[in-house]
């Protein structure tokens, strides 16, 4: 079904999506979508394995995807928890308030 | 031009278009929904490769739980908007050459290793995708089951962790 799509397309929409996501880190100063946008890159390089996966007939590339996205989760639940006790201390969660390593 | 090819090609424009909302949304909802969006993208994505059980996974895990997670964060914090402003002045053009730097570079080193004429391997590999899916299935139970067993323990911690993090201490205020 899928024979008519060259795998450079997919890798080429992963790579378009990851450079997003670093735009995204790099400009934004909302702490929630720096986050976001690091989901977006943990996104593009599990498309990129997927891909590849089917490419190379192995289903191994999909077992990654699935530990990448149980640590990301867990990844979320933290990062979450840290944006909430800065907000709790500052008042106020934007990344150019967080210039000092003692609360 | 067949049925798959125009169904990646809009996909791919959604997925684009998607990411870009991310980035230029002022309010952080809207953020969240365009990366929702861009996550069930990239779901369909995982089915036109054969992947079903991922594009569930993707689905379930990334658009459900933590896209809700994020949603509840953002709507607990009252962080909707946040005043306009940058401190330093040359950071976003400065953030785009390199993002684009970043993309010419990515895009060059994958074509130039695979070719623009790499297509997907034996693409009747997956057809049958319960023999496809019980590969799977016998792959991480047996070869990966180490590695499986890790990340519940990892999320257990997570778990944990977050729950020491955000309790407050005796008699502190707020």
């Amino acid at each position: 079904m899928s024979q008519t799509i060259p795998l450079s397309w997919y890798l080429a929409i992963s790579a378009l999506m990851f450079a997003m996501g670093t735009l995204g880190v790099l400009i934004r100063r909302n702490p929630l979508i720096i986050f976001m946008s690091i989901e977006l890159m943990l996104n593009a390089a599990n498309l990129a394995f997927v891909a590849f996966a089917r490419s190379f007939g192995v289903p191994t590339g999909q077992i990654f995807v699935f530990f990448v996205m149980t640590v990301s989760a867990a990844e979320v639940a933290v990062g979450l928890a840290l944006i909430i006790i800065i907000f709790r201390n500052k008042h106020s969660i934007d990344v150019d308030l967080m210039n000092s390593l003692k609360g | 031009m067949n049925l798959t090819l125009i169904l990646f090609v809009v996909l791919a424009a959604v997925a684009a278009t998607s990411a870009v909302g991310l980035l230029v949304s002022r309010n952080t909802v809207y953020a969240a929904l365009f990366l929702i969006l861009n996550f069930a993208t990239v779901a369909v994505f995982y089915l036109l490769l054969g992947a079903p059980f991922i594009a569930l996974a993707q689905v379930t895990i990334y658009a459900g739980a933590i896209m809700v997670l994020f949603l509840f964060v953002i709507m607990l914090l009252g962080s909707e908007r946040l005043p306009k402003g940058q401190v330093l002045p040359w950071q976003r053009p400065m953030a785009i050459v390199l993002a684009a730097v970043l993309l010419v570079e990515a895009v060059f080193l994958l074509f130039q290793r695979l070719q623009l004429t790499a297509t997907l391997a034996n693409p009747e590999a997956s057809v049958n995708t319960t023999a496809a899916l019980q590969d799977l299935a016998k792959m991480l139970f047996n070869q990966y089951l180490l590695p499986f067993e890790v990340t519940s323990v990892l999320l257990l911690v997570a778990m944990v962790g977050v729950i020491v993090l955000t309790k407050k201490e005796k008699g502190e205020p707020g």
